[in-house]
């Protein structure tokens, strides 16, 4: 996996290090003569510290994912081992033609799309809150914290009961039916559990771009007679442009992985299965690998793909200008 | 201007008031359904009529949950513990250290911080099986390092940017070598932004599912997530819904605890990457 082979890696790694070149700037100057004994010891020194994780990073994602695709050519079902043989690109063909796979494949990026919209501006919301709130910030951001912090099967649970017939106390609220049995209302409660979970995480991320707007700019705007809406049009949404699309790639990236919930919430009955939600059945239920691996690449690629536009669309200084995942 | 800013508090506070709610809804339903007696679990009320801790004890006296318990606190423990020590390592060479390939490390935990987890099941399953992991403590281990070390990498470079590096330097004058001035004054300086690491990775790895329940297949090794989806009560003949939501409560709340000592810590940990430094 090297930065070559994967240009949108190789952007935002490049950005991703302005900061740490600043710091290293002044070493790497005299790097240029021949090197001290010195030099060569903190290179030493470098790649002995970076060895252990690069190593476990690698042997744990590299070479399994070199593995899946090898695996995704063949014909490997656990349940009749000896039919395993080499069968090139059958399974992508099986695959890509089935409708199930393009169903989930419609639900996750549905999931994707709807969740991410809805709390880019609910974690917009609860930025400014959490950032500017006159009262009791301690408390909102203790409180917005939890859902971040709890275990994702946890609140899954809390809202399988919680629209459950009888036992909860949102089963009424809409009909007398079963929210969970039918599919458009499965999809809204699985985005409810999914919008609840994560919008804390997006509100953090945009709050630190919250806390880089200059708040004299903000007192001069409100001089000039700006309105609370253009101040934050056109004051604090160019300043924050970087932390909101940092904040945009990682939860559409986490967002395609969608599979506690639906686990919990329906185990994919009635068509609300995600991509992972298929592969993991195929693969756990169904112990076929071959197919399980080739879903394994599809999925792989489509992150791929959507990174790349991503860092494509939005120029390859938006990721950098933060660096990172925390998750 | 005094009933301004009264005014303008209030407001504040309804909002305040609504991000609470919003947030802690669920959690209070679910730690009320675990209070709840048999009898008034199907009510539908929001708060219990009569309260009881029979559902605790229940799940405390089935091995399945006990096993489970232990499961998540050493895998999770153990993960954290290497996670940061490794990530503290490379965190330390990617903020002061000049060496080639630096740039290739951050690219490739970003990558990994990116990665859909689920791409990697189908081959670890296959893996694992082939060495002896699967089903075992060290076969979810490797993986929740993994994927907790690029969250290291990064919460631990920003606070290492942070250090008063003379310090070192003045440790080096004194004859200290590079890997001296890092053990004896580094680390304990860097030992808050190591504990706000360690919550967060921790967070992550007791959150997991995906893995935990494709790696395993026995109580040897399920984590508490999973165990609660194969829940069954006593008998088969019970709705284990009760003891779901006891259990849940139970690894509920470690991390409101985190949550409510170490709110400040998190959310600088969380927003410290995403500030340039």
């Amino acid at each position: 996996m090297s930065e070559r082979s994967t240009p949108a890696g190789a952007d935002v790694a490049t950005d991703a290090t302005r900061s740490g070149r600043s710091v290293a700037e002044p070493e790497r100057r005299r790097g240029k003569a021949p090197l001290s004994e010195n030099k060569r010891a903190e290179r030493r020194l470098g790649w002995l510290l970076c060895a252990p994780a690069a190593l476990v990073m690698l042997a744990v994602t590299a070479y399994p994912i070199l593995y899946s695709v090898w695996l995704s050519l063949q014909r490997y079902d656990l349940r009749f081992p000896a039919e395993r043989e080499f069968i090139g690109l059958q399974n992508y063909a099986t695959v890509l033609t089935n409708e199930f796979w393009w169903t989930a494949f419609g639900v996750t990026m549905l999931i994707t799309v709807v969740t991410v919209a809805v709390e880019l501006v609910l974690g917009m919301g609860l930025a400014l809150i959490m950032h500017r709130t006159l009262i009791g910030r301690g408390i909102v951001r203790t409180s917005a914290l939890i859902p971040y912090g709890i275990v994702t099967v946890v609140a899954a649970f809390s809202w399988r009961y919680a629209w459950t017939p009888g036992t909860g106390y949102l089963a009424n609220l809409f009909s007398d039916g079963a929210p969970l049995t039918e599919r458009a209302s499965s999809l809204a409660i699985i985005m409810l559990a999914e919008i609840w979970k994560t919008t804390p995480f997006m509100a953090l991320l945009l709050m630190a771009g919250l806390a880089l707007v200059p708040e004299d700019l903000l007192k001069a705007a409100s001089t000039d007679g700006a309105t609370a809406w253009q101040r934050f049009t056109k004051v604090m949404l160019p300043v924050m442009k970087p932390a909101i699309l940092v904040a945009l790639l990682f939860r559409t990236l986490d967002a395609f992985r969608v599979f506690d919930n639906i686990y919990v919430l329906t185990s994919g009955a009635n068509e609300t299965s995600s991509v992972s939600m298929i592969a993991y059945n195929n693969l756990i239920r169904g112990l076929n690998l071959g197919i399980g691996s080739t879903m394994s690449v599809l999925i792989f690629i489509t992150v791929a793909i959507i990174a790349f536009v991503f860092v494509k669309l939005f120029g390859t200084a938006a990721p950098g200008s933060d660096d990172g995942e925390r998750r | 201007m005094a009933d301004t800013t009264t005014r303008a508090k209030a407001r504040w506070g309804l909002l305040d008031l609504a991000v609470v709610v919003f947030a802690l809804t669920p959690v209070l339903w679910i730690m009320s359904l675990s209070f709840k007696t048999p009898a008034t679990l199907t009510d539908g009320k929001f708060i219990p009529r009569e309260w009881t801790l029979e559902n605790y004890r229940t799940i405390f006296a089935t091995d399945q949950f006990v096993r489970a318990l232990v499961n998540s606190i050493g895998i999770a423990l153990i993960a954290t513990t290497i996670a940061v020590v490794l990530g503290a390592m490379a965190a330390y060479a990617i903020s002061r250290l000049d060496f080639p390939g630096k740039r290739l490390l951050i690219g490739v935990s970003l990558l990994i911080a990116m990665f859909p987890q689920v791409s990697l099941v189908s081959p670890l399953f296959e893996i694992e099986r082939q060495l002896g992991l699967f089903d075992t403590w060290p076969g979810l281990i490797l993986p929740y390092i993994t994927f907790a070390l690029p969250l290291a990498i990064y919460t631990l470079s920003a606070f290492f940017k942070q250090i008063p590096w003379d310090l070192e330097k003045a440790a080096k004058m004194d004859g200290a070598t590079q890997a001296q001035a890092f053990r004896r004054v580094i680390a304990p300086l860097a030992a808050p932004g190591l504990f706000t690491t360690a919550i967060l990775v921790f967070i992550f790895c007791w959150n997991d599912f995906l893995f935990a329940i494709s790696l395993t297949s026995t109580e040897r090794s399920r984590t508490v997530p999973v165990a609660l989806s194969f829940f069954t009560g006593a008998s088969q003949f019970e709705d284990p819904t009760g003891a779901i939501c006891a259990a849940a409560v139970v690894i509920t709340v470690p991390i409101i605890l985190f949550v409510l000592f170490f709110q400040r810590r998190i959310v600088s940990g969380l927003t410290s990457g995403a500030v340039k430094g």
